[in-house]
């Protein structure tokens, strides 16, 4: 096998000009497509976390139907405390869930005493929020990071448009899921950057004050949002609460629960399987590349060897080794290519990521792109353009492996 | 296999290649050609033969034929025992390997393997030698071919003589009962080509081997043992050293 390397790489040398070129097409492909992972994944991953370390979490459950109905923030399909102590009970089984935070959503209407607007609102046990959802006291731009009871935490777009400070008092008024409404008097205690995405533009205070707002003699929570201690360990996490809420059943036998994960709640969830089908599609142009670079790389070493291969054939070389050795060639190719394509694209996202490249994205500013190249990013494609490397080489290793001696020897 | 079959072959006194009215038609077209038409001989082993005749006789087809690289279209064909025309594609590899050395006319070394790489090429591809025979016995051939202080060398790096010499040490790298040289000395000049006949001599000498070689050169074919003289793909004469046998 030794050999056979040492040929492949003596015949690579031989041929140096077309080596060098053809492993530079392959090492920009290498290139490309890293950097595009490196930096599609910087800025994917960065929304995702965004958006599930601010406002949704990984994971969140509802009651059997409120999703369907999240826009009009239903009050009738809060789940009751016998339900939320089953799954608080649930959830000390998975030790993956680091915290999870019950919330009781509603609309209501938001009084300055000059003027009033509508408001989305979230009633939170402070300290399981900012657990849940760490990015959240990130986004308080002014006032204390903290929701307390008689404060209520406002989005900045309605703070600046009802020209409202932190310290000023506010009232909220809202209908209760009997239909009577209520109102209660409370003080602005931070004002809340936007973000982008469902809940981006809510506010926040104190679950007791929501419940005394809704007149709620007995907890009722909208949704219970979850924090996982391994982000990648999102989709087998969600499918165990599957399993294990899907046997708890109503009275008509069907699921009590609903389990969501960030991607079945946000919007931003096409975008990133938009990216990774762009990924795809970049990695696809790379097998094409090396795919026709190395074949006609390999059919010109094949057709400018044909007396080499008679001579090696007439002196006995079986078919199999003739074959492997235009396949080593190949394989030595792509590994050229490959090692050269990594290492400049690496050097490449080293630049980036010094350069602190800025960029916005919805009401969001200010985001660094931060691209990293994952060591299975780099083993992926390295094997796959070694692998398609060796693919490319077949055919025309075939050929030589199948050529008959006598007419390779009279070959001119 | 080749110590085996060709010490049997001397041992039960028979002929190394057996030839019974060879004949081998090309195709072009709808026209078919005759190359060789019923040619009929034997040769021992151990020998030093030569075919000769002009362009177009059909002095690379019987090499070729004897080589296993082609099939006879009539007739039977036996080398070292065997009967070659039965072999398939894979059998024919392995026969070559262990029972032919060739020498071609234009060197046919591997450009990317030194000298020494280049005789030792059969005994890593073909034949899977041990790393310290194939030491031993490379630098043997090196040494009586005259190239052990050339071995480091490329083939672009040596004259068109000396590439002759290391593809005779190739040839004989393997032991084999039989070499085929087609037409060895066609691209050298007089002098070199004496010298590699009587090199080829030499080892014939030396190793035993039986030597058949093919040429247009008549102050080679001399040299020869046993000449054969092929016209219109037949023998139209045999000349043995020392005495005539025409026919």
């Amino acid at each position: 096998m030794g050999n056979l390397f040492k040929i492949a790489i003596r015949n690579l040398r031989r041929y140096r000009r077309r080596t060098i070129l053809t492993a530079s097409l392959i090492a920009i492909g290498v290139l490309f497509v890293l950097v595009f992972v490196a930096v599609s994944g910087s800025f994917k991953n960065m929304i995702i976390g965004q958006i599930t370390d601010s406002m949704l979490g990984h994971i969140q459950i509802h009651r059997k139907g409120y999703v369907a109905s999240i826009d009009n923030l239903p009050l009738t399909l809060n789940m009751k405390a016998q339900a939320v102590a089953k799954l608080e009970k649930t959830f000390q089984g998975i030790p993956e869930i680091t915290a999870y935070s019950p919330r009781i959503k509603f609309g209501g209407m938001f009084s300055s005493f000059t003027e009033t607007t509508n408001i989305r609102l979230n009633g939170v046990y402070p300290d399981k929020e900012f657990k849940t959802v760490p990015l959240l006291a990130s986004r308080i731009t002014e006032g204390e990071k903290a929701i307390r009871k008689g404060e209520v935490v406002i989005p900045e777009l309605i703070a600046k448009g009802m020209k409202l400070n932190v310290g000023d008092t506010i009232v909220i008024i809202a209908t209760n899921k009997d239909g009577s409404v209520n109102g209660k008097q409370l003080r602005v205690g931070g004002i809340l950057e936007s973000a982008t995405g469902p809940g981006g533009r809510d506010g926040y205070l104190h679950i007791e004050d929501a419940m005394e707002i809704l007149r709620m003699d007995e907890m009722e929570i909208s949704e219970i949002a979850i924090r996982l201690n391994n982000f990648n360990k999102l989709h087998s996490i969600f499918n165990t609460l599957n399993g294990l809420l899907s046997n708890e059943l109503n009275k008509q036998g069907k699921p009590v629960f609903e389990v969501h994960t960030w991607e079945g709640l946000s919007p931003f969830f096409n975008i990133a399987r938009m990216i990774d089908i762009m990924t795809f599609f970049i990695k696809l142009m790379l097998i094409a590349i090396v795919l026709v670079s190395i074949m006609n790389v390999m059919i010109m070493a094949v057709y400018e060897r044909i007396r080499e291969i008679g001579t090696i054939s007439a002196i006995g070389t079986m078919p199999g080794k003739i074959l492997s050795m235009f396949l080593i060639e190949g394989f030595c190719l792509g590994v050229f290519g490959a090692v050269i394509g990594n290492a400049a694209g690496l050097i490449i996202v080293l630049i980036l990521k010094a350069a602190k490249i800025t960029f916005e994205f919805g009401r969001q500013t200010g985001f660094v792109l931060l691209p990293t190249i994952d060591v299975s990013d780099i083993i992926v494609v390295s094997l796959i353009v070694i692998g398609v490397a060796i693919i490319g080489s077949l055919q025309p290793a075939f050929k030589a492996s199948r050529m008959e001696p006598i007419k390779a020897l009279r070959h001119v | 296999m080749r110590n085996s079959v060709s010490n049997f072959i001397k041992e039960i006194n028979m002929s190394l290649v057996i030839a019974q009215n060879l004949a081998k038609d090309y195709h072009v077209g709808e026209i078919s050609i005759a190359a060789l038409n019923g040619l009929s001989f034997e040769i021992d082993p151990a020998s030093f033969v030569s075919f000769v005749g002009p362009s177009g006789s059909g002095k690379t087809t019987l090499l070729n034929l004897i080589g296993c690289l082609d099939k006879p279209t009539e007739g039977t064909l036996t080398v070292a025992g065997t009967d070659v025309a039965s072999l398939n594609r894979r059998q024919s590899a392995v026969f070559r390997g262990a029972n032919i050395g060739f020498i071609f006319q234009d060197f046919n070394l591997i450009p990317v393997l030194t000298v020494y790489e280049n005789i030792e090429y059969p005994l890593i591809m073909v034949q899977d030698v041990p790393l310290a025979e194939r030491k031993e016995r490379v630098m043997k051939l090196l040494e009586a071919v005259g190239m052990a202080d050339q071995k480091d060398k490329y083939p672009d790096q040596i004259s068109g003589g000396q590439k002759q010499r290391v593809a005779v040490a190739r040839a004989l790298v393997t032991n084999p009962g039989l070499v085929l040289a087609d037409e060895p000395t066609a691209n050298l000049d007089h002098k070199t080509a004496y010298m590699i006949i009587e090199l080829m001599k030499k080892m014939q000498d030396e190793f035993k081997t039986t030597f058949i070689f093919s040429t247009h050169d008549q102050k080679i074919v001399g040299e020869a043992e046993i000449i054969y003289t092929l016209e219109d793909g037949r023998i139209a004469g045999k000349q043995v050293k020392g005495g005539a046998n025409n026919g």
